[in-house]
């Protein structure tokens, strides 16, 4: 168990490709992080250096008040689940979990007892002596975890470990992964580009875009405040709406309807809204064309348009909906984003004085 | 289930008849007397002389020295071939081994350099080879025979491609794990390679078990003679009699099959085994 430390960390691979940049992070012990951002923005290569398979070109990482950059994986004191779980074939189950052990030296009776408890938590108890073929995807997968637990190592590692299993199994095995790491208390790294697995795991999460980091806050934080519309548009689903605004004589307006007060001269912003933040209104308020219905049982998403801004609102599931809507949405539920750095404004909006029918 | 054509059996019937006559004849023709043959060619029905001729051709001491048996050359043969096979194994899988995982400077060129060697025969360096091994002092030796063959392009590259097969992470998961070079290759590769380990000594075996230069060329000393020579000089030597002993050239050219053939049995199992059960 120990604390993570990542302090301008960069990594640029031979032939230029300029994978993370400056990257600082700082992870208590036992805290669980997960790492997302769309294919591409360096997660996995952010990972892997800390776990010691790809170099590290800039910066310093620190496990448990050592630095690390210069130490051969095995040395870190941490266990890595891949996303195709990479257990040996030829071993079984039981070889799987301990041949990492033995090559640590580690007495046989302690490592028959790490096995037996690791089994047990993950009741692997029936495969032991199977090899990983004999095994489903889920059951794969869980092996994978014991031989990272069996290794009790300072900090555990996850590469999208989840992508390769069927929706229903994903959340079951998510459930898994989240009670065990809480039960053993070990910090915990986890890759993702899901945004659901993401909110429901992390202690905190770290948005990353093009190597950068572009937000980290506890989920609902960053689900509530997101640092920029790229993290708007990226956590939660259906992604945030994010509309061109103006903000003219302290009032915010959007398709010439004035959606509440706000300090700051005259300027174009980015305005967000989140689809279940809109709400029916008898009339006035914003008005909508609705395009599609798409119906999801326990309510449904109405996508259409704000003038010729394309607007997405979920609605409960009932009635029929005439083609023109009124859609109201509470000031404060409002995100103001700079128009051109996307960056997050500052202000919030209020109510306007006049008090609406 | 697939259902019972006939045409095809006929056809599988015809191609087995074709390829397996010879051999059965061979057998049947060994088990009569050299006489016998001579006069009325060769047989397909069993003849009285089978013991015989067997025991004779593996005890009877024969050559120009009197001192090399059948047995002998058998012998000879199959340490030759399992050296072959063995060593072939071994230095191929080492070579792709530090080809593949350890990044060194050439590493292409010098592979493209070892695949080349594949379009050369064994022939168009054995005077270079001889020579070395002569001043070596290697000349009538087991390891003289052996060794300046072990080098094996064929093998390399199939072990380079089916190294470059296995997933990287698996090589992370080990590395992970605290295994070294060595430990990963013994523990890891070595054992994902099994099937292809029995592919490569089949036919590595049976390539050094057929071998007739190379052998020609290194061994003066009958005891020495590998099978494939014996067979040879049998129709010229082989005590002095005015008709060949073809019975006996036959049932050596039998007794020379047998040892590939079972290599391949043995083999065969573990070879589909490892095919059919293999996933990285
Ligand atoms: N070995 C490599 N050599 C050169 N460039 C690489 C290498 N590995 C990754 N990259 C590049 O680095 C960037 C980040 O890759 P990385 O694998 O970390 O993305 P990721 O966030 O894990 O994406 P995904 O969600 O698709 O797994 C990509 O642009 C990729 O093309
Ligand atoms: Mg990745």
């Amino acid at each position: 168990m120990a604390e993570i430390l990542l302090e301008h960390v960069g990594k640029t691979y031979p032939g230029g490709t300029q994978a993370v940049s400056d990257v600082s992070l700082s992870v208590a012990d036992g805290e669980f992080i997960v790492l997302v951002g769309p294919s591409g923005c360096g997660k996995s290569t952010l990972l892997r250096m800390v776990a010691g398979l790809e170099d590290i070109s800039a910066g310093t990482v620190t496990i448990g008040g050592r630095v690390v950059n210069r130490l051969e994986p095995a040395e870190r004191d941490i266990a890595m689940v891949f996303q195709n779980y990479a257990l040996y074939p030829h071993m079984t189950v039981r070889e799987n979990m301990s041949w990492g052990l033995k090559n640590r030296r580690i007495p046989k009776d302690e490592i028959a007892a790490r096995v037996e408890e690791a089994a047990r938590m993950l009741e692997l108890h029936p495969y032991l002596d199977r090899k990983p073929r004999a095994l489903s995807g889920g059951q794969r997968q869980r092996v994978a975890m014991g031989r990272a637990i069996v290794r009790q190592p300072a900090a555990f590692l996850f590469d999208e470990p989840l992508s390769n299993l069927d929706a229903k199994l994903r959340v079951t095995m998510r459930g898994e992964i989240l009670k065990l790491q809480k039960r053993l208390g070990t910090t915990a790294l986890y890759v993702t580009h899901d945004q659901l697995e993401a909110m429901t795991l992390a202690d905190r999460l770290v948005v990353l875009n093009g190597g950068q980091i572009e937000q980290v806050g506890r989920p609902l934080e960053v689900y509530h405040r997101p640092a920029s519309t790229f993290v708007a548009a990226f956590i939660g689903a259906p992604a945030m709406n994010l509309l061109d605004a103006r903000i003219e004589a302290g009032h915010l307006r959007l398709a010439g309807v004035d959606l509440g007060r706000v300090e700051g001269e005259a300027r174009a912003v980015t305005l967000g809204i989140r689809a279940e933040d809109l709400q029916l209104l008898q009339s006035g308020g914003l008005p909508f064309r609705i395009d599609v219905i798409e119906e999801l049982g326990a309510g449904r998403v109405v996508h259409g348009f704000v003038e010729d801004q394309p607007l997405c609102v979920s609605l409960p599931s009932g009635a029929e909906l005439p083609a023109q809507l009124h859609l109201g949405v509470a000031p404060e539920a409002l995100h103001l984003f700079d128009a051109i750095t996307g960056k997050r404004l500052p202000q919030s909006v209020h109510r306007s004085a006049k008090v609406r029918a | 289930m697939q259902r019972f054509r006939p045409f095809d059996h006929l056809i599988l019937l015809l191609g087995a008849a074709f390829l397996v006559t010879p051999v059965v004849m061979a057998f049947m023709s060994s088990t009569h007397a050299a006489t016998e043959i001579h006069m009325n060619g060769l047989f397909l029905s069993p003849g009285g002389e089978g013991m015989a001729t067997y025991e004779k051709v593996l005890t009877q001491k024969g050559g120009f020295t009197g001192t090399v048996t059948g047995a002998r050359m058998v012998m000879n043969s199959t340490i030759l071939g399992l050296g072959f096979a063995l060593g072939k194994v071994v230095v191929s899988m080492l070579a792709a081994y530090g080809l593949v995982y350890f990044r060194f400077r050439f590493a292409t060129p010098i592979f493209w350099m070892i695949f080349t060697t594949l379009l050369l025969p064994l022939e168009v360096r054995i005077m270079p080879s001889y020579q070395v091994m002569s001043q070596l002092h290697a000349l009538n030796t087991y390891w003289g025979l052996i060794i300046p063959l072990l080098a094996s392009a064929t093998g390399t590259f199939y072990f380079r491609q089916f190294f470059k097969s296995v997933p990287d992470e698996l090589l992370e998961a080990a590395r992970i794990d605290g295994a070294g070079p060595v430990r990963f290759f013994l523990g890891v590769l070595v054992p994902l390679s099994r099937p292809m380990m029995a592919a490569i000594f089949i036919i590595m075996f049976v390539y050094g078990w057929n071998q007739y230069l190379w052998p020609m060329l290194m061994t003066t000393d009958e005891r020495f003679f590998t099978l494939m020579r014996g067979i040879k000089t049998i129709l010229q030597v082989w005590i002095g009699s005015q008709i060949p002993d073809y019975n006996e050239a036959f049932a050596l050219a039998v007794l020379a099959m047998l040892p590939p053939l079972g290599v391949v049995l043995a083999f065969q199992r573990l070879f589909i085994k490892g095919l059919t059960e293999s996933d990285k």
